[in-house]
């Protein structure tokens, strides 16, 4: 955002889901991929041969987190490329058994304007409501399917109020049903245990920049069996089922940072966990009229989602930014003052509210000292922008 | 995303608050997006001596409504009456095209009370 704060305000970064640093040791990871071991992995002369491993190394590290199998990791260019292949390239795979999908009203918009072009095509979607929560009712995902029903895509837990859906009954509901189960969990890598077995899931998204792996890299888990058709269509990497040639040092950088933020789930949630309570806590007993949204504790344990009615959220994100605290709003005044997200509004969030949300998402780098600090700047600047706007 | 001229008067608004004894209080909002402005203006012989603001809305609203009050202040109602919301952009310097529509409010507040004093007067409105 510019102007910036003053140089001499150390950042708060408090925006986790929007993106994370690369963790200096996945760069190091990366790096003699760069350089060193710059060989196309489709050549056959041995130089290539250290990318071809490190290759078939990341793909290990990614399935380890997920619980399946090496060969059930594609690589991508991103979590909303995956999401596109799965949805696109599953529903057009299936197309000769039915043209309807099933999905839930808060997915990202990854999800939502794929379904979105699919309506163009001739395909029918299901948006499923949310309760107040932001929480998908599986009973209803039941109800929702029809016979010609050949995709349900429910996100583990939703970008913005950090909801966690109950994906493993949607996916026994799926299974059950004989259909293809599809879930973005963009967010959720790193922050709870991921099982495709347990969780019944067929397709899974994931996105490297959001625990501390480097942007544009991103992977789809396909279960063994199931064959969306391609997205990217060329040269025969990935199998034949992603063309391109492989983006060595993301893919190996992707492989790094997604081992490093598996490896201590529990310790990450309770260290975490203990600065969003903290954080949390502060905001609700020194800022009254504020509202917490989103689950009491079905959520990603890195999230903090608030409405203070009385203000705007992007006054509100303008301040914060001068005191070097960088956070996210749930609803943007930007193109002919649009309505809130589509998520709040799903939820019943009223207008007032909606207007005046800030997202605070967390990660292994912010400090105790960061949260007290949050929470000595924050009440003024929202006493004084609600003065400003008191009638 | 804002100018400096813009964000020092979003930091630091001119004439906010609420003013006592006015000559006509207005508030007006836009149904679109929940922004809301409350003008306070102060009026002899046919001059605004005094005005002030409250706003609910984004910076480019709040810098808009303190820019508008700062062109006014010591004016005509006629000159007053005259400044559109290109005027109150040109002098903050620009804003995102996105956020033109955000300056409109503090003009309508204008127009709507000086109209409102005018019929209170016996004149008919502008």
């Amino acid at each position: 955002m510019n102007p910036s704060h003053a140089p001499d305000i150390p950042t708060v970064y408090l925006d986790h889901s929007a993106t994370t640093p690369t963790h200096p040791d996945v760069v190091r990871a990366m790096l003699p991929y760069f350089t060193e071991h710059f060989g196309n992995p489709s050549s056959l002369y041995s130089i290539s041969d250290a990318a071809r491993a490190a290759i078939a190394t990341a793909r290990t590290q990614v399935a380890a987190a997920l619980g399946c199998s090496a060969d059930e990791i594609f690589f991508t260019a991103g979590g909303t490329e995956s999401d596109n292949w799965a949805i696109r390239g599953m529903t057009s795979a299936r197309k000769k058994e039915g043209n309807h999908i099933v999905t839930s009203s808060i997915e990202h918009h990854a999800v939502l304007h794929t379904c979105g072009y699919l309506e163009t095509q001739g395909f029918s979607v299901t948006h499923l409501p949310v309760d107040r929560y932001g929480l998908v009712d599986p009973a209803q995902v039941e109800a929702a399917i029809t016979p010609e029903t050949t995709l349900i895509s429910v996100m583990m837990a939703n970008n913005e109020v950090g909801t966690i859906q109950p994906v493993q009954e949607i996916g026994a509901v799926a299974r059950d049903h004989g259909i293809c189960f599809h879930t973005d969990a963009v967010q959720a890598v790193g922050h709870m245990a991921i099982d495709v077995d347990a969780m019944k899931i067929d397709l899974l998204s994931l996105s490297g920049h959001k625990f501390f792996g480097p942007k544009g890299t991103g992977a789809l888990y396909i279960r063994d069996g199931i064959l969306p058709d391609n997205l990217i269509h060329g040269g025969g990497q990935e199998k034949g089922r992603r063309a391109g040639t492989e983006n060595v040092p993301g893919i190996v950088g992707l492989g790094a940072a997604i081992a490093r933020v598996t490896i201590d789930i529990p310790g990450h949630r309770e260290r975490v966990g203990a600065l969003r309570d903290m954080l949390v806590q502060g905001i609700s007993g020194r800022i009254p009229d504020s509202h917490y949204n989103g689950h009491p504790d079905k959520r990603l344990v890195n999230n903090a989602h608030f409405s203070f009615p009385g203000l705007d959220g992007e006054a509100l994100l303008l301040m914060l930014n001068r005191k070097g605290i960088c956070a996210s709003i749930g609803s943007a005044c930007s193109s002919g003052c649009e309505d809130m997200s589509h998520v709040l509004r799903a939820m019943g969030v009223p207008p007032s509210y909606g207007r005046s949300s800030l997202r605070l998402t967390l990660g292994d780098d912010n400090t105790k000292e960061e949260i007290e600090y949050v929470l000595d700047v924050l009440p003024p600047l929202i006493a004084r922008l609600r003065e400003m706007a008191a009638f | 995303m804002y100018n400096e001229t813009v964000m020092d008067h979003f930091e630091h608004p001119r004439n906010i608050g609420e003013m006592e004894d006015p000559t006509v209080v207005v508030e007006v909002g836009s149904g679109e997006c929940g922004d809301r402005t409350k003008l306070f203006l102060k009026i002899e012989d046919d001059v605004i001596v005094d005005v002030s603001f409250k706003t609910l809305g984004c910076a480019a609203a709040i810098a808009s409504s303190s820019m508008a009050t700062e062109m006014i202040k010591e004016k005509t109602l006629k000159e007053a009456w005259d400044l559109t919301n290109r005027d109150v952009v040109e002098a903050l310097g620009g804003l995102p095209e996105q956020k033109i529509h955000c300056s409109v409010l503090a003009e309508d507040a204008i127009r709507e009370a000086i109209n409102i004093y005018r019929k209170g007067q016996g004149f008919e409105p502008w």
